[in-house]
């Protein structure tokens, strides 16, 4: 097989000249620049009042480009984040005011606004953690109720119901241009800084969380601190939005804060798209300047923003963005072919096998009076293949659930090297180079297929948010290696052709294949795989054997549950049998072959 | 004092209890949390005094205009909000179809009808006295609809039909059960529970768009402290909620009643994410 007639190494990105287009830089960047320019120039054809407007719309998608990253990316349904906007008015105001503390200049009292922003954002946004998506929704909501109740009642330092006038920024930003200005450059940062994270692996990462989490923790990322992250980032745009907000009104009472407003920011982003900044942009500019065309509009617009999300929901659940991605609309080639490329695979792996073993020591797991595994012993090493077969609901997939971490068994552990491996710590597995595949193929739909190989490199990027945030170096070099390594993890499952294509557009087939890619991205010295031959044509597992006999042969150990005993027999070195959660038989393909009780309960006859 | 605290706040309990049944009704027919719990409860209380004090129907036609108002909404909500969703359950997508739907309906009341609290008439013709029909008619409806829905689901063939979409949708239409109409059924019934709870409790919440918010945090509160579609749970919790919420309105003022109780809610959930009574392991892998 590895003499196949395959392009040499060099070749590797020529060859996908016939490869679905690669959008250029600019051309990606180019909605942004129009908008950029259009901006600028804004006040040379904008009359008084719509420079309200448009003042109006930079401040909420400073708001909205951070709440972005939690709704759009991270899928998080925060839907009164308007509450930090009060807050970010309150304590901007209160403080430049000086009603409490002597008056702080307003730039100063912008900053701690900022901060306590991030506070309460992480405080308001830490529930979804533990949370089922309705009960963070409500606590959301709920949220936002508490905020204004307390901006009314807490007279002595917000005037309550009587309010509190607004910061006034100094020369050059106290006129309305100034202003104008002031809020578009927070905006266009905003805008930029935002495009950073989700070019990033934080921004691949909270897609993963979104739609495939088991992925995403197979992939070692940590789900509380990225939100973490996420939530005091957004909390902080939130609440400078909230003191832009204050100083745009000039005067503020907790009536300017009605729930209306949470959900304005909130359907901007779903009318404009989950997984894209340009959408919600565009969904922010339109929900607020839709209003001002006529003066029943005013009135209607939250029953209008509420129908269109309705719609939005029921008609385009993809949003605006998915209405402007022409490039996802071209056909694919229909008869293309998965290729391989064994001979790469040792490139991806750390070359030096180490006398590292995986083993389970007694292992017994029952859900309820079912006994899944049953005092199972099992030892995978490094270099070799290692076949779980057995008949449906002898254990196989709660085996390797429980090596993954995802169930704590009851009796007995999980040993790498001697040292139990801690329970229900499925994320912590990726770090000790331990990764596994889905019986169901679980991929990040929206994204590329490179991108859905880029997370499973994830845990190795050294950069840290902010830098990021900023496109600082050591973000630029996380993201080339990912990318080469990305590359060549896709030539060597042979799928580089379709590296630009959106993910849910692929063959079941590809998929498994994706999903091996991502796993080789962590490096791993065990790689477990469930079910990887399922749905995969005689050819395709053919092909799926000298890959998978690559990457032992590389020193990784695999762990290879199936119910193909042809592919099972064919590069397995180790097989162990199960039969109602316990081991029937183990040894080689060929003691198995000829083993009588083997034979009769499973293979037949 | 006591008594009073003890009156209102058993009776707001009762209110936010039917709320919860509301969700619940609608969580068993169809695994989905509906927003428009809230704005049931709010209609209920808006059309009372739509067709009571407006147009002078008498009150027992109001009152069952208000449950078929409710009803209507309950399948409007199936219809629109639910049933199109369904499919992908696990996208989440009813959270945001019935969040726009619960918007529409509240927006167009606060616009068609008022965005002040208006009085809603009183019931029924007696004198007031200090154990008043205010309090004792959202008790009285609270009463009647558990023990009604304990009789339905209990003793009667549909009521088995509810509870076995309840517990597994597909063995039940495989069983060849109207599964479709059994949820429309459902989110009827619901509708009208929600529509009782204002309506009994309008004397005290007023006709007053803003109800619907307040009573979908407020009747979702005893869901999550209960557990989902336990609604045995859902009245202690609303109970509870009605109880201490009066109390801490008496004592420390209504603002800080509102952060306490939202408080207790954050901390009670994040140790107790099923609830109080319940437990769930889902299978994720």
């Amino acid at each position: 097989m590895d003499q196949e007639a395959t392009p040499p190494v060099t070749d590797l990105y020529a060859a996908r000249a016939d490869a679905p287009a690669v959008p250029s830089a600019f051309s990606a960047a180019l909605p942004y620049l129009a908008l950029l320019v259009v901006g600028l120039l804004f006040p040379l054809f904008g009359g008084g009042y719509w420079g309200v407007i448009a003042t109006r719309a930079c401040v909420y998608w400073v708001l909205v480009s951070g709440l972005n990253l939690v709704v759009g990316f991270a899928g998080q349904i925060a839907i009164g984040w308007g509450a930090l906007l009060t807050l970010g008015a309150y304590t901007t105001s209160v403080l430049a005011a000086g009603n409490v503390l002597p008056a702080l200049p307003p730039y100063l009292a912008l900053a701690i606004a900022a901060v306590v922003g991030a506070v309460f954002g992480l405080i308001v946004g830490l529930p979804a953690l533990r949370l089922r998506t309705f009960y963070f929704a409500i606590t959301t909501l709920g949220f936002a109720n508490i905020v204004t109740q307390v901006a009314l009642a807490w007279q002595s330092v917000t005037g309550g119901g009587v309010g509190v006038p607004g910061p006034v920024f100094p020369e050059p930003f106290s006129s309305q241009w100034g202003f104008y200005y002031f809020c578009f450059a927070l905006a266009a940062i905003c805008t930029w800084m935002t495009a950073n994270i989700v070019k990033s692996r934080f921004g691949r990462a909270l897609t993963a969380i979104r739609d495939a989490e088991v992925a995403a923790e197979a992939s070692g990322i940590a789900k509380p601190r990225l939100l973490g992250t996420v939530f005091l980032f957004a909390g902080a745009v939130a609440a400078i939005a909230g003191g832009l907000f204050a100083s745009l009104q000039s005067y503020i009472t907790p009536d300017a804060f009605t729930l209306d407003l949470s959900v304005l920011f909130f359907i901007a982003i779903l009318i404009g798209g989950r997984s894209s900044i340009l959408g919600p942009l565009l969904g922010t500019i339109l929900l607020t300047v839709l209003p001002e065309f006529s003066a029943p509009l005013v009135a209607w617009s939250t029953f209008l923003y509420a129908v269109l999300l309705l719609v939005i929901v029921l008609a385009i659940p993809g949003g605006i963005a998915e209405l402007l991605d022409f490039r996802n609309r071209r056909p694919l080639k229909s008869n293309r072919a998965i290729l391989p490329r064994p001979d790469l695979v040792a490139r991806l792996l750390d070359a030096a096998p180490e006398t590292l073993t995986l083993t389970l020591d007694q292992v017994a797991l029952s859900f309820g009076g079912v006994r899944a595994i049953d005092g199972l012993d099992l030892e995978i090493r490094p270099g070799q293949v290692h076949g779980l077969i057995g008949p449906n609901g002898s254990g196989k997939t709660t085996t390797l659930n429980v090596i993954s971490g995802y169930y704590a068994p009851q009796r007995g552990a999980v040993r790498l090297n001697g040292e139990a491996l801690p329970a229900l710590a499925q994320a912590a597995r990726a770090h000790m180079r331990i990764t596994r595949t889905f019986p169901t193929p679980r991929i990040v739909g929206s994204a590329s297929v490179l991108e859905n190989v880029m997370i499973g490199g994830t845990i190795d990027g050294r950069g840290t948010f902010v830098e990021s945030l900023l496109s600082l170096p050591r973000h630029r070099r996380d993201e080339q290696t990912l990318r080469d390594t990305a590359m060549l993890a896709l030539t060597a499952v042979g799928l580089e052709r379709l590296a630009p294509v959106r993910a849910d557009r692929l063959q079941h087939a590809e998929l498994r294949f994706i999903e091996i890619a991502r796993g080789l991205m962590l490096r791993p010295k065990f790689l477990l795989l469930d079910e990887p031959a399922a749905g995969l044509s005689a050819e395709e597992i053919t092909r799926l054997a000298t890959l998978l006999m690559a990457i032992a042969r590389a020193g990784t150990g695999v762990l290879l549950v199936e119910h193909h005993p042809d592919l099972i027999f064919d590069i397995c070195h180790q097989v162990t049998v199960l039969n109602l959660g316990k081991r029937l038989a183990a040894g080689t393909p060929a003691e198995i072959r000829s083993h009588r009780e083997v034979v009769d309960a499973y293979l037949g006859g | 004092m006591v008594t009073s605290i003890v009156l209102s706040g058993t009776a707001m309990g009762c209110i936010y209890a039917l709320i919860a049944v509301t969700y619940n009704v609608m969580f068993s027919a169809s695994r989905v949390f509906s927003f428009t719990a809230g704005t049931l409860g709010m209609l209920g209380g808006v059309l009372g005094s739509l067709f009571i004090t407006r147009m002078g129907l008498p009150v027992a036609a109001g009152f069952l205009l208000a449950l078929a108002g409710g009803a209507l909404l309950g399948i409007v909500t199936e219809i629109v909000a639910v049933r199109p969703v369904l499919k992908s359950l696990d996208q989440h997508l009813y959270v945001l179809s019935t969040l726009a739907l619960a918007l529409m309906v509240q927006q167009f009341t606060a616009i068609e009808w008022s965005t002040e609290p208006l009085p809603f008439p009183r019931l029924l013709d007696i004198a007031r006295t200090e154990f008043d029909q205010q309090f004792w008619l959202p008790m009285l409806a609270c009463a009647a609809v558990i023990v009604g829905i304990e009789l339905l689901y209990r003793h009667t063939m549909i009521g088995h039909a509810f509870l076995a979409i309840a517990e597994d949708n597909y063995a039940a239409r495989a069983l060849g059960l109207p599964e479709r109409r059994l949820r429309l059924t459902s989110f009827a019934l619901a509708g009208s529970i929600g529509a009782l709870a204002g309506f009994a409790g309008g004397e005290m919440l007023l006709a007053f768009f803003a109800n619907a918010p307040m009573l979908t945090f407020y009747g979702f509160v005893p869901v999550a402290l209960g557990g989902m579609g336990n609604n045995r749970g859902a009245v202690v919790g609303g109970l509870l909620l009605g109880l201490f919420q009066q109390s801490a309105n008496f004592l420390v003022g209504g603002i800080f009643a509102s952060v306490a109780v939202f408080t207790v809610f954050i901390i009670v959930l994040l140790a107790r994410p099923n609830g109080l009574v319940g437990s769930a392991l889902q299978r994720r892998v």
